[in-house]
């Protein structure tokens, strides 16, 4: 039996989420965590979010972003940043940190860097340069004032929510002249993040006039002529750090301002990107941090819910001091303790899940890029030519899939090499699997998170849904649920994973994932690998079968309109992503931790500890996963499907994989119950 | 005119305040319980002494500080992530316990040595800085002990401000009793200043700063040479404990203050 000496700390983070050579990242995860824990919490504590107003307190938080140097980490180098290259990760864990005391926070962090992630992914490089340079502090001899922007996407009135082809803001041309013809756009903004105090909107606006081709995406400024109307305050109840208003916003703008730039084609106004175009290549990556969001909350749950059960008694008449009562609390119970491994597990494999999304995304921006400039070069202009282009080569990039995922001994290093090194190969191979993670991250992270986070909250019994309970768990709770709908509400996510989870290329992936995890049980067994196997076995096989299957009326099981079969697929699918890099982690902190100093010395029990979490976690999604893929095969049939023989077969794989997950509960559970704690909380109340 | 100083600052780690700390019988001598896996702070009295060592090389153009650590250098390397932010220095390392179970003299020498072996540093314009305490094992000896290896009589203990003059002398505000302060005129470098508290408050991150630091920070702690302050050590600890002391809380909202001054002193005087 071991034993879990202490909580995780950033050595065992910065291992598992592959930082621990990256010291910007260290920095940026030690500035976040400063302000999440000082400024934030006080903000908190004080009642801050009793108000839907933005106050002079809250913009506390704008000041303590500045000073951190969080404001500055979108930005590259020369424009007044400090990490040169992709930020997805660095985003990522700066908002983990500051969600890991308040959601909001994390949403205002990050709210200037959406207004702008549009500018940064489509826009000329004047227009980078310009906004981007504008709105990092002032360094020592500048003088001027810090800028802020805010995002405002399509959200129609009266209602809420992402739906790309619903547009409420026009543009039309005021004034003509060939260099750069005056436009007059009409926007009414809802739920607009940061409209308390942006001095910029960079808005989603359709053509009302026949001079203006489609749609594209705008740069509005409070200096504009016209109405710049930040509007009423939205009333939402939760998030209440983050400012949200309905503004209102009527200006005459020249159309350079158009994002991404313009041409003038016979009398007409051509952008560069429709507003489509640049909300895809932001959204791409922006769900990921949301989802993060969520899991910071419940591992941040832990250490107060443990805390809150050892001293129970305490303090009363209810247990005198030295009994196992007063020093164990509700500890002695193993409910207490499994149910919190339960909340733990989740929340690590939404981190692992999440953090390989952010690392996958770092690594596609370049390869983004120099895809582009190889078909420019090539002359395979158009998405209908490059999506023919890249078909060409779907062997092989199913070659390389499978090579990824062998054992190095195993594998032709040099035709790895090649494939590796072969940018149309990796371009293809990493767009599968982020059309994959980014929205599953979203999706299961909040949606998941959310409900988990109900049971963190009942675990603090009726202490937890008042304000006197440690690490603010009934805010985080409700926090979760608007997190659910951020960058597009939960079917959204699905529908997105319903189109992309059909690839050729995913569904290799999924092939080799399986081989990857069978050869882990073989050598690491006990950490749920096995079952994970077998539920993507069963996932892949129920897909194959929907796809070529009629219900028992002669419809088509598997169809673009039938979300009672589409969806549920997309979600199993999110229960086992989670596990499968959850597995990957931890192999990666038992080679790892091994050469750390820090964590040499225990690694071995710390190892064991999350074998055993990650055994509990797999068996639950592995569990939920088969419950889904059972109902979808025979559900649609009346009577006993005919064909499914092999599924009972595969079904039976499943259930015997979670072989000794139970065990592995009773383990963690009770490792928790001799965890050593923080005297003090590590925020305040 | 200005003075070019080359500032020695000598702070190291101690066990966040937060942690639950517990010594423990290890095999070198006593240790705190999983004391590598406790996460760690700057010395706040060491920090002190930084930030006025880096105010004072910002006023005097041509000035460099370094700060010369004695600690484990896996728990120096991730509080470098915060404290590099901060302000520009080099770090100088030796690798070796921050618990507080070590001995005065022993810590003293291991940093006369990294001292002298600074490449560059100009003893003649030498302010060798540190924390006139330390949140781990507030001796108050290791200061002086440091300033009598290197040679350097000059020392003043508890600093709350030093000011320098155009001509390089010195005028330096150390705390005595009562609250009161005793003012010093001293003709110049080399010295050594013990900080109390000092007059500055943290300075704001500034992750382009970081940035610089850490990579000379990161060499310098894959540098670092061991540093055996226990092993060697002629002294011996008969017994360690914490100070038997509980805390009692309440939470009371909304308490006058008087009535909270009242308790606190009725507590004093009990």
């Amino acid at each position: 039996m071991y034993t879990l000496r202490t909580l995780p700390g950033d050595d065992v983070r910065q291992i598992m989420w592959r930082y621990a050579d990256r010291y910007d990242l260290q920095m940026s995860v030690q500035s976040a965590r400063g302000i999440a824990r000082t400024v934030v919490a006080k903000l908190v504590a004080e009642g801050a979010r009793n108000t839907h107003e933005w106050t002079d307190q809250k913009a506390e938080l704008l000041t303590a972003f500045d000073q951190s140097g969080l404001t500055a980490l979108f930005m590259d180098p020369h424009q007044g940043g400090f990490i040169e290259g992709p930020k997805n990760l660095a985003l990522a864990l700066a908002a983990f940190e500051l969600a890991w005391v308040d959601g909001g926070a994390a949403t205002c962090s990050l709210a200037t860097n959406l207004a702008l992630a549009p500018i940064h992914e489509k826009g000329t490089p004047e227009q980078r340069d310009t906004y981007m340079g504008q709105c990092v502090p002032p360094q020592p001899g500048e003088d001027r004032e810090i800028r802020r922007g805010a995002f405002a996407l399509t959200e129609p009135l009266p209602y809420i929510g992402v739906d790309t082809g619903v547009m409420c803001g026009k543009v039309r041309v005021a004034e003509w002249n060939d260099e750069d013809p005056i436009l007059e756009v009409d926007k009414r903004g809802r739920f607009i993040t940061n409209m308390d105090f942006a001095n910029f909107v960079t808005a989603a606006v359709e053509s009302d006039d026949e001079r203006i081709k489609s749609s594209c995406m705008i740069i509005l400024e409070e200096e504009d002529e016209g109405t710049y109307d930040r509007g009423a305050p939205t009333l939402k109840m939760v998030h209440q750090l983050s400012s949200t208003r309905d503004p209102v916003l009527k200006l005459r703008v020249p159309a350079s301002r158009i994002i991404g730039g313009f041409e003038i084609k016979d009398g007409t106004i051509i952008p560069k990107y429709s507003h489509g175009e640049i909300i895809g290549s932001v959204f791409h990556r922006t769900r990921i941090p949301v989802g993060l969001m969520t899991m910071a909350k419940l591992i941040s749950a832990v250490e107060p819910v443990i805390r809150y059960h050892r001293k129970r008694f305490q303090g009363g008449d209810a247990a005198k001091e030295g009994t196992p009562r007063f020093d164990h609390g509700i500890q002695m119970n193993e409910d207490a303790l499994q149910r919190l491994v339960d909340v733990w597990a989740s929340g690590e494999a939404g981190c692992s899940l999440g953090f390989a999304a952010s690392r996958l995304a770092d690594a596609f921006d370049p390869i983004e890029k120099a895809k582009e400039k190889l078909f420019e070069e090539q002359g395979v202009v158009g998405p209908r030519k490059q999506m023919m282009a890249l078909r060409k080569l779907k062997d092989t990039v199913q070659e390389f899939v499978e090579l990824e995922h062998l054992p190095e001994s195993e594998r032709d290093a040099a035709r790895y090499q090649e494939l590796k090194d072969d940018t149309l190969v990796q371009f293809a191979y990493m767009e599968a699997l982020a059309g994959i993670l980014n929205p599953a991250t979203k999706l299961w992270c909040t949606g998941v998170g959310a409900t988990v986070m109900r049971e963190a909250v009942s675990l603090v019994g009726g202490y937890g849904i008042t304000e006197d309970c440690p690490g603010f768990l009934m805010q985080k709770w409700t926090d979760a649920q608007l997190e659910a709908t951020y960058e597009g509400p939960e079917a959204v996510q699905r529908r997105h994973m319903s189109v992309t989870m059909t690839s050729d290329v995913f569904q290799a992936t999924v092939s080799a994932w399986i081989g990857q995890l069978r050869r882990v049980e073989s050598d690491n067994p006990g950490m749920g690998a096995e079952a994970t196997a077998s539920a993507l076995e069963l996932w892949q096989w129920t897909l194959n079968h929907l796809q070529n299957t009629k219900d028992a009326e002669g419809r088509k099981l598997y169809h673009n309109k039938r979300q009672g079969v589409t969806f549920p697929m997309a979600d199993a699918l999110g229960w086992l992503l989670g596990p499968y890099y959850l597995i990957l982690d931890i192999l990666e902190l038992k080679e790892k931790g091994a050469m750390n100093p820090v964590l040499a010395d225990g690694i071995d029990d710390l190892v064991a500890f999350y074998m055993d979490m990650a055994n509990v976690q797999a068996a639950r999604a592995a569990g939920e996963a088969a419950r889904i893929c059972t109902e979808l095969v025979y559900g649609f049939a009346n009577g006993a499907p005919e064909g499914v023989e092999p599924f009972a077969g595969l079904k039976a794989k499943v259930d015997a994989g979670m072989a000794g997950a139970r065990l592995s509960k009773d383990r963690a559970g009770k490792a928790l119950s001799g965890v050593m704690i923080p005297e003090a909380l590590d925020y305040p109340l | 005119m200005s003075n070019e100083f080359h500032i020695v600052v000598c702070g190291s780690i101690v066990p966040d305040p937060l942690q639950t700390l517990e010594p423990v019988q290890g095999a070198q001598g006593p240790e705190l319980k999983n004391e590598m896996m406790l996460p760690a702070v700057l010395d706040p009295w060491a920090g002190h002494a930084l930030y006025e060592a880096a105010n004072l090389a910002a006023k005097n153009p041509g000035s460099k500080v370094w700060l010369v650590s004695l600690g484990p250098k896996a728990k120096l390397q991730q509080v470098m992530m915060n404290i590099a932010q901060k302000v520009p220095f080099e770090l100088v390392c030796a690798d070796g316990s921050a618990s507080g179970f070590t001995d005065s003299f022993e810590v003293a020498t291991v940093l006369a040595q990294s001292i002298e072996g600074i490449q560059g540093l100009d003893k003649s314009k030498l302010l060798v800085f540190g924390g006139w305490q330390s949140a781990s094992r507030g001796s108050g000896a290791v200061m002086q002990m440091l300033g009598e290896l290197l040679g350097i009589s000059e020392q003043f203990q508890g600093v709350d401000k030093l000011t320098a003059g155009d001509d390089g002398s010195l005028e330096i505000m150390e705390r005595i009793e009562g609250g009161a302060y005793q003012v010093s005129a001293c003709n110049g470098t080399p010295a050594v200043l013990g900080w109390a508290t000092g007059e500055l408050p943290e300075p704001p991150n500034n992750p382009q700063v970081g940035m610089q630091n850490m990579r000379l920070v990161m060499p310098a702690l894959q540098q670092a040479k061991p540093a055996d302050v226990v092993q060697g050590s002629s002294l011996a600890f008969a017994a360690v404990e914490l100070p038997q002391q509980r805390r009692e809380t309440r939470v009371v909202k909304d308490m006058p203050v008087e009535d909270m001054a009242r308790e606190i002193v009725e507590w004093l005087n009990s």
